[in-house]
């Protein structure tokens, strides 16, 4: 009985001790932390996706404070982190474009054709690996979903064969656009609406014998377009987003209706 | 048992019972932090300095309240509490004292707390019944021969990275394939008796 309790004894008191002597340890050597960096942390969205370049939200907010980081550099949280990070900095910050992630592909299951049934593990990593995928279009979007499961905002999912994004939800930070082997996601401005849905660099013969909904490379929305914005480069319709002014008549004109 | 010389303890605990490589005690910090040359010495250097001093609280715990007390058994357990406690303290006193060394050392100093070889160099101490030089020196010698091994491995991955790896070996395959050569290069070191 002794030895029990002798052991609970020793095994108690020096626990006791170390713990009084870290808790004094802590109100001795307590170290001043810039509590600038505490405020930017709360006023981060906390998601940690690292879009910024840095470790995580707390990594950008010390280096922020200590290292002088751009306070824009969070796209998940906008321009509106943005003004409250630059608040706290005692700067002023020029509003960033919101930008949103947006697919270059609209080859649904009944648009696009397949060169070959694909059974296999279902991501867009491994379908790519045989012959670059089952899409008779070399540039489609496979709809295995690697964006969707690299997405940490649940923004985008796979409609009928194709990943679509919901621009509500997304922040921008980028990571279906790493994760899409296919590179056929980018980010573009929220607020113009206007993007190609294609991302084919053939011919328009050759477009329109795997696809119903490619850019075929007729150039009537640049013939249409009364601001230069948009042209066809390489048989691809591409908008240059300086000069469009969203206006919608190459949306109208497209006989294809790629332009969205 | 012969009593030791500081030399003999100090070629057995580098070479011939390398605490990595022959012991396999400290695996975890071992292939964690052996990307780079620099932090594998900054970690070498911070388990260097925890083990020291653990090797003395823990010698003097062990010595001075359970042998008195006839509760040897409950020493592991112990020195885990005093590691843990030692570690925090130290890790405070650091961050106060010495911000360089700190941020320097950084994630390392928490991440000692958890490395078995100091709990091990602890344990060894008493079983071989070191006196209290011998348990600091022996702590320190083997937190020596942990960072030549981690910085030795760290110098192996550097150069590994510029080479052609098949690609199912990249990263942790081949590492850990290295790390298994070392350790068969240090048995031969197990030839000579000290």
């Amino acid at each position: 009985m002794n030895d029990i309790l002798s052991a609970i004894l020793v095994v108690g008191i020096v626990g006791l001790a170390f713990g009084v002597l870290l808790a004094v340890a802590a109100v001795i050597f307590k170290v001043e932390v810039d509590e600038r960096i505490e405020k930017i942390e709360e006023v981060l969205p906390g998601a940690n996706c690292g879009a910024c370049g840095f470790a995580g939200c707390s990594a950008y907010a010390a280096a922020v404070v200590e290292d002088g980081a751009p306070v824009n550099a969070c796209g998940v949280g906008g321009s509106n982190v943005a003004q409250q990070i630059g608040g706290i900095m005692g700067m002023a910050v020029a509003a960033g474009k919101v930008m949103v992630a947006r697919v270059h592909c609209q080859g649904t299951c009944e648009n696009a054709k397949d060169k070959y049934e694909y059974y296999g593990v279902e991501t867009c990593e491994a379908a790519i690996k045989l012959a670059g995928g089952q899409k008779a279009c070399n540039t489609g979007c496979l709809g295995f979903g690697s964006c969707v499961s690299a997405c940490k905002f649940d923004a985008i999912s796979v409609v009928d064969g194709v990943a679509v994004v919901d621009e509500e939800k997304c922040t921008a930070c980028g990571a279906c656009v790493k994760a899409c082997p296919k590179a056929i996601i980018e980010l573009l401005p929220k607020d113009n609406k206007t993007f190609v849905k294609c991302a084919s660099h053939k011919t328009g013969k050759e477009v329109n014998a795997v696809c119903k909904a490619g850019c075929i490379a007729c150039k009537i929305c640049e013939k249409n377009c009364e601001f230069e914005a948009i042209s066809v480069i390489d048989n691809l319709a591409v908008v240059d987003y300086d000069k469009c002014t969203a206006c919608g008549v190459c949306v109208e004109k497209c006989p294809k209706k790629v332009i969205g | 048992m012969t009593e030791p010389t500081i030399i003999g303890l100090l070629i057995s605990a580098l070479f011939t019972e390398n605490f990595v490589l022959v012991k396999f005690l400290g695996c975890c910090p071992f292939l964690g932090v052996s990307k780079k040359i620099d932090t594998a010495i900054g970690m070498g250097m911070a388990v260097t300095f925890v083990m020291a001093i653990a090797s003395m609280f823990t010698y003097l715990a062990n010595e001075f309240l359970l042998i008195p007390l006839n509760l040897e058994y409950l020493q592991t357990i112990l020195f885990i509490l005093i590691i843990a406690a030692l570690v925090q303290f130290v890790e405070m006193v650091i961050k106060k004292t010495m911000p360089a060394l700190y941020s320097s050392l950084g994630i390392y100093l928490p991440l000692i707390t958890t490395n078995c070889a100091v709990l091990g160099v602890a344990l060894l101490n008493v079983q071989n019944s070191y006196n209290l030089l011998f348990s600091i020196l022996y702590g320190t010698f083997a937190a020596l021969g942990f960072t030549l091994a981690i910085v030795l491995f760290a110098g192996i991955r550097e150069q590994i990275n510029e080479k052609d790896v098949p690609e199912s070996f990249h990263g942790f395959p081949i590492a850990l394939i290295t790390a298994g050569l070392m350790a068969i290069a240090f048995m031969g070191f197990s030839g000579f008796s000290i």
